[in-house]
């Protein structure tokens, strides 16, 4: 069990990038404390901007230091940086192909008891409709090293969801290549296949554990990457596996389950459940209650399988 | 290029993007025209570019944040050599480069712009990559008086005082008229230099139309340190063309063939005149 959040996996991926890299700028919307920046903010204040609590204009300026070959990543929280500045990021970053990175922190329901202003359970379904941009959703503090180290490397505009408390390993170690648009197979499997990101991947895991003492042989895909979709994998395990679930910490408009339907209506039509927050207010709470609530566990996914399989 | 040649070349530009406009039937032909006289000293004096070698790291940024009045600047880049003039007759046309907006696929465009009130905090990136990384170029954003209702305008502003950004220079085309009507009507602006001039920037006033006064103003910027400096330029839409001067409905009227015609010969009277008097009355 692993204690360190995502964001503060970036922080210290950065810093130790930046030594050997004056071009990496980080920007902040106050919120290099909740983006777990500070550290980064102090040791490179000239590769640092905080831009105040304007996130249209955090965006704006990223594509401008982009423009001037900088590579900037907004740390920002998910639900502000997708939805209030999502015009700057189709404009400035999409249209305008600025290299910029957009890491939205604390998304997905982990502000909790904030409630819907602050829950980001949308931002996938916005981020993935914008041409040009990729999105990206990191399982755990392995896969976001190896996904920072490589958003380094890439020119291009990404959207990038974390949450904000420390996520459990699902890798054993970051000895592993992170490609993005590449699915991981984190388990093989035969009779059906639980594909996941993010947060939810350790979900799937788990289920994948259940189904087996049931005699369910079940594959997992780790879709870190929502677009562009690795639809290879897709039609491979609905192919392999003849049924599909999907789950994620989004609303079920719009994200993970409806990119993969979309990919296994047209190319390979199988029996798919899409499991996440269904279209309300997500309730308040914490991460885990949440989860259980909406049916986001290792206990339900087994229960939909089976059901999906006939048992 | 000395003062009697840049206002000859702004009337030419002024044909040039009332014929782009009639051809193509659409266009924001007030706009444009008012603003062909900032422009045109930017681009024939005042700002460092080269269009052999328009990426330069060291030339200066413009950013057309009013980008629906894109037809003066299409007829500027063409006219410098940034692309083939050929390629005007396209604008507008299906698959075009030249569309309604900037659009950097073309030489010469830094940004897409379109949606207003964006290029500042682009221009504010800009200038704050230049002066902290130690680059020697400025940058230029020029906005719209209807655009300044836009929240996000604002917050460029701030952001460009609080960096002390005294090598980006923001302009807007105050020609007072929107889609609307009277941008005073639409929605209060006033008093619009002192609010700049409370979030930081330094504001000079000039006549925008004036072509002494526009490159008298920008090559003496910056003229206070540490301050970015705001440009109020105060033109006339429609500017150069008698019947659609301070009109608000040609804000996205397109000449018919006897509008454009007339505005064509108007502005060949003033080309004669200037030639004439070598200067503009």
């Amino acid at each position: 069990m692993n204690t360190i959040a995502n964001r503060q996996v970036i922080c210290e991926t950065l810093l130790n990038l930046a030594k050997d890299d004056q071009d990496i700028m980080v920007l902040a919307s106050d919120s290099r404390g909740s983006a777990a920046m500070a550290p980064f903010a102090n040791e490179f204040p000239n590769q640092f901007v905080e831009v105040g609590i304007a996130e249209q204009n955090i965006v704006g300026i990223s594509a401008g230091l982009a423009h001037s070959g900088k590579k900037p990543f907004v740390t920002s929280p998910a639900c502000f940086l997708s939805m209030r500045s999502i015009e700057q990021i189709k404009v400035d970053v999409a249209y305008s192909a600025t290299n910029v990175k957009l890491i939205g922190i604390s998304g997905g329901v982990s502000y909790g008891a904030l409630g819907m202003s602050h829950h980001s359970v949308q931002d996938i379904a916005v981020a993935r409709a914008i041409p040009g941009l990729s999105v990206i959703l990191p399982a755990d503090r392995h896969e976001t090293k190896r996904m920072t180290e490589a958003l380094v490397n890439h020119v291009g505009g990404v959207y990038v969801r974390i949450g904000r408390n420390p996520v459990e390993d699902v890798y054993e170690s970051g000895d592993y290549e992170f490609l993005i648009g590449k699915a991981v197979t984190m388990r093989e499997g035969t009779d059906i296949t639980i594909i996941a990101a993010g947060e939810t991947v350790r979900v799937a895991l788990d289920a994948h554990e259940a189904l087996k003492e049931a005699g369910i042989s079940c594959r997992v895909l780790n879709m870190h990457t929502i677009k562009p979709l690795d639809e290879e994998a897709i039609v491979k395990a609905a192919k392999e596996t003849g049924a599909i679930i999907t789950v994620e910490e989004h609303s079920v408009l719009g994200g993970l389950g409806a990119a993969v339907a979309e990919v296994v209506v047209q190319h390979q039509p199988v029996p798919m459940r899409i499991l996440g927050i269904p279209d309300e207010p997500a309730i308040a709470g914490k991460t885990p209650e949440v989860f259980k609530h909406y049916g986001i566990s290792a206990d339900n996914l087994k229960r939909v399988a089976l059901q999906l399989l006939g048992q | 290029m000395e003062i009697v040649e840049l206002q000859l070349k702004a009337a030419q530009i002024r044909k040039d993007l009332l014929t782009i406009i009639h051809r193509a039937k659409t266009g924001h032909t007030g706009g444009s025209l008012s603003n062909t006289d900032i422009l045109t000293a930017l681009y024939y004096r005042v700002m460092n570019i080269d269009p052999d070698h328009p990426q330069d790291e060291n030339r200066d940024r413009f950013v057309l944040s009013k980008g629906h009045s894109v037809e003066s600047l299409w007829s500027i880049l063409a006219d410098r050599g940034f692309f083939a003039k050929e390629e005007l007759l396209t604008y507008s046309q299906f698959g075009t480069r030249l569309i309604g907006h900037p659009n950097n696929k073309v030489p010469g465009i830094e940004m897409n712009t379109g949606a207003l009130g964006h290029g500042l905090a682009v221009s504010v990136g800009m200038a704050l990559a230049a002066k902290r990384f130690g680059k020697k170029y400025r940058t230029y954003c020029l906005m719209g008086d209807g655009e300044q209702a836009e929240g996000s305008v604002w917050e460029g502003a701030m952001a460009g005082a609080h960096y002390k950004l005294d090598n980006l220079i923001g302009i807007i085309d105050r020609n007072r008229l929107q889609i609307s009507g009277p941008t005073d009507e639409v929605m209060g602006l006033e008093p619009l230099e002192e609010k700049w001039a409370s979030f930081g920037w330094h504001v000079v006033s000039i006549d925008g139309n004036d072509m002494q006064e526009l490159v008298q103003t920008f090559e003496a910027v910056p003229q206070v340190a540490d301050k970015p400096t705001l440009v109020m330029a105060n033109t006339v839409k429609g500017k150069g063309v008698s019947f659609a001067e301070n009109v608000a409905h040609w804000h996205h009227h397109v000449p018919n063939d006897a509008e454009w015609e007339k505005a064509l010969s108007e502005l060949d009277s003033s080309i004669e005149k200037l030639k004439r008097e070598g200067q503009v009355c």
